[in-house]
């Protein structure tokens, strides 16, 4: 049997982990769906309407995983985390019940519209429709965004004694809700979603364009795959760069609110100025990889980087090290490494965006094989450089779970036995392997029976227009 | 700051606010019932079609309509983990397992129809049929057993109320789906359904007179509120409802035989709020006023629900107006 806080920290990262996949996707594809939607309805090109229902597919498939996925998390709370829930929950629970009523009930609702309703509703509801389900998803995002960045910095409760138990009570609403933590994460984890999405876009588009035009195995509706394609550049090209710019501004007031976390994805143990920031990093022993600390790793640094990253411009600017806080340290190596990962990843897109903008611009898109293959590659990065992203920021204020006011360790329900939080645990394990594969497997049906075509489009008589994927492909 | 303090002084307008939270969480958990049972009675009916292209007509029919339905319950757990939390750790940390089980079943049931649509081979859709049909079966089940649990105390994890009460809850979700489902096909499966709706509305009414002689006889401390005037009036009405439900479908007045159920739905849910209050966790004797959350946060989320659910009753009418009506020939999942 497995330690009850043990398992339910493992089983709540399983299934974050597992969850924030889906409302990646969701979120990233809105703005695409919408403009595919807006320019169907007003060109009526039949290439728009391809986007729009070959994309709806994959969204609806994605919202389905992602519904049953979340509610597991909403109720994680109370099952896993019951002393957390009891003394969070007067400044915690609000956010997410209203997020419940404001933002999941406008995308479920209309998500029905949306994927089923085309034959049944006129031109500006569904347009409507498309826009609700897109403003329901980043709704969503801003209040379980609200909930998680006062864990990171609290502010505006007071610790009341209530019924024999530490409660914490809200008192300054602007201050709790109106975090200025929240601003960083909501632009970093939104612009991350179009990118992932622009990204995976891209990289699958490149694989249909690479194989019409360079490998010259004639592709069906290739004129989609390239509008794809163009499509999701320019994604990249606009989202890239911002993430890299606000990822630094973000990474700065990480430092100026949560110095034990930026220690520890910067490996200083000792407090010290003119840190360098390790661009590439390399672990020369078992030991480097598992207990990174950056004065011993052998990388090619920046000098003063780091210092000039959290200070906003100052080389010579002290970080405080790890070794100044007390009590037991987050987990470094995870974070230190996510987080080089990470944002090698974010250079790498931007790359990647400029690479391919210039062989747009100068005519060559479809001819690059070499820039296909980077694209076809980094099809999936975008996703993982997010989890890495949450890794850093949930690994790395531990052992917190409400930073500086309660460790994760005494969140944990009291009562739990470690036979039962192992057999959930067990059970997630194996479940949601199961549900990664189903979700694979029929992403990549949807991907084999390609956009709809023919006289299954629009001004063709047709009364069914979101078929299942079978239904439409020629392999049935 | 004075709006802040305001706020924190005394609940808004002097309302009782923490007895109309606790009213708003069983309204919630009825309209998730009431909706989403539908679904799942859909689900258990599923199993007695054998034909393809009726089967696609179930799944059709709750297409659109599922996942909107689901969500109530994401609301009923925020809305209970914000307006009471303690109740809300204490409850599903209890019920820790019963929880998961719910929830794996709410997986299989959200799943199984995106997945059977994805082929046609007669193995394939054989066993997706059949995960739809153990997740519509299993969900309503379970989540009739955490009633029953929450409602008697009870710490165990199988108790004879909460089988009972599962078994009222299965009756109750079929009785839901054809009133549906009378509403959403034609022809043949819309008169096969009627007697379907007829057995499930009879198991209902017994397993309903089973479970009240059975608390009456495990809860001593719940008879006299069982003999209260509300009580008997919503047992009442029960019969009522089942009279009329019965009547306007042999009169083929659907929307009426919709309604009835749906305050079948009501009539069930009230009684167990009625039997709760004052308390709202009787395993650790906390009552209502003593688990509200503090005045500050309770008036700013009475704000936001006064908003917000004006708003959310306004979706699902454009979602149920725009679907209305029997399916059309060739709409699928």
């Amino acid at each position: 049997m497995i330690d009850p806080i043990i398992a339910s920290r493992l089983q709540f990262a399983l299934t974050t982990i597992v969850h924030i996949v889906f409302p990646v996707v969701s979120m990233g594809l809105a703005p695409f769906l919408v403009y595919f939607t807006w320019k169907d309805i007003r060109t009526g090109e039949p290439v728009y309407e391809q986007l729009r229902r070959f994309w709806t597919r994959i969204f609806a498939v994605s919202f389905v995983v992602g519904t049953v996925t979340g509610i597991v998390l909403e109720f994680e709370f109370g099952t896993n985390f019951a002393a957390f829930a009891t003394t969070a929950g007067p400044l915690f629970g609000g956010p997410l019940a209203v997020e419940g009523m404001m933002a999941f009930m406008l995308e479920a609702t209309f998500l029905g519209v949306f994927v089923f309703g085309r034959e049944r509703v006129g031109d500006a509801l569904y347009m409507v429709s498309a826009v609700a389900v897109g403003l329901g998803t980043w709704l969503s995002a801003v209040w379980i965004l609200i909930a998680n960045s006062w864990m990171q910095l609290p502010r505006g409760y007071e610790m009341v004694t209530r019924n024999g138990e530490q409660v914490i009570h809200l008192v300054d609403p602007i201050a709790a809700y109106a975090n200025p933590r929240f601003f960083w994460m909501f632009v970093h984890m939104q612009n991350a979603s179009v990118e992932s999405v622009s990204l995976a876009m891209a990289g699958l588009s490149a694989y249909f364009v690479f194989r019409h035009h360079v490998w010259e195995r004639p592709v069906d509706h290739v004129t989609f795959w390239e509008t794809t394609l163009k499509i999701a550049i320019v994604g990249l090209v606009i989202t890239a760069p911002l993430q890299v710019f606000h990822g630094d501004l973000y990474a700065r007031h990480v430092y100026e609110t949560q110095p034990q976390k930026f220690a520890a994805m910067e490996a200083v143990w000792e407090t010290d100025s003119y840190v360098p920031e390790y661009l590439i990093a390399f672990p020369t022993s078992v030991e480097n990889l598992l207990d990174p600390r950056a004065k011993e790793i052998f990388g090619i640094g920046i000098p003063g980087g780091a210092s000039w990253l959290a200070s906003g411009g100052d080389p010579q600017a002290t970080i405080r090290g790890l070794e100044e806080f007390e009590g037991p340290q987050p987990p470094v190596a995870a974070v230190f490494w996510s987080f080089r990962i990470m944002v090698a990843l974010g250079f790498w897109f931007v790359t990647l965006g400029f690479w391919s903008g210039y062989r747009w611009f100068r005519g060559e898109l479809f001819a690059d094989d070499l820039l296909h293959k980077a694209l076809m590659a980094s099809a999936p990065l975008g996703i993982f450089a997010v989890e890495l992203g949450w890794v850093v920021t949930e690994v790395g204020r531990q052992p917190w779970v409400i930073q500086g006011v309660m460790k994760t360790s005494e969140g944990v329900s009291p009562d739990l036995t470690g036979a039962e939080a192992t057999a959930t645990l067990v059970g997630f394990a194996a479940a949601y392997l199961g549900l990664l594969t189903l979700y694979g497997y029929v992403v990549a049906r949807i991907i084999r029976a390609g956009p709809p075509t023919g006289t299954d489009l629009v001004g063709v008589d047709d009364t069914d227009t979101d078929t299942t994927p079978s239904e439409v492909g020629a392999d049935d | 700051m004075t709006s802040v303090e305001t706020l924190s002084n005394g609940p808004l307008f002097g309302l009782p606010l923490a007895d109309l939270w606790f009213g708003l969480l069983f309204f919630i958990f009825g309209t998730f019932l009431f909706l989403d049972g539908f679904d799942f009675g859909v689900g258990v009916l599923f199993a007695t079609r054998d034909d393809k292209d009726e089967r696609e007509q179930l799944l059709a029919a709750i297409g659109p309509f599922w996942d909107g339905n689901e969500v109530w319950l994401v609301v009923f757990g925020g809305a209970l983990f914000a307006a009471f939390p303690s109740v809300y750790a204490n409850l599903f940390s209890r019920h820790y397992l019963l929880m998961f089980a719910i929830l794996g079943a709410l997986i299989l049931r959200g799943l199984a129809p995106e997945m059977y649509e994805q082929r046609h081979d007669d193995r394939w859709q054989r066993w997706w049929g059949r995960a739809f049909v153990v997740g519509s079966l299993a969900a309503p089940f379970f989540l009739g057993m955490f009633t029953a649990n929450w409602l008697l105390g009870a710490t165990t994890l199988v108790t004879l109320p909460g089988v009972l009460v599962g078994l009222t809850v299965v009756a109750l979700t079929v009785v839901d789906g054809v009133a549906f489902l009378r509403l959403k096909t034609r022809g043949d499966l819309r008169n096969d359904l009627q007697s379907d709706g007829y057995r499930a509305l009879a198991a209902y009414l017994v397993l309903v007179v089973l479970t009240l002689v059975g608390v009456y006889a495990l809860a001593p401390g719940l008879r006299s509120t069982m003999r209260s005037t509300l009580v008997l009036g919503l047992v009442l009405s029960t019969l009522v409802l089942a009279a009329g439900y019965v009547l306007a479908t042999r009169a083929d007045r659907y929307y009426v035989a919709f309604a009835a159920a749906a305050g079948l739905v009501f009539a069930l849910v009230g009684v167990v709020a009625r039997l709760l209050y004052p308390s709202i966790d009787p395993a650790v004797g906390l009552t209502v006023a003593a688990a509200i959350v503090p005045t500050l946060s309770l008036n700013l989320m009475s704000i936001g629900a006064a908003l917000l659910l004006p708003l959310v009753f306004v979706y699902f009418v454009v979602l149920y107006s725009a679907f209305s009506g029997p399916i059309e020939a060739g709409e699928s999942y």
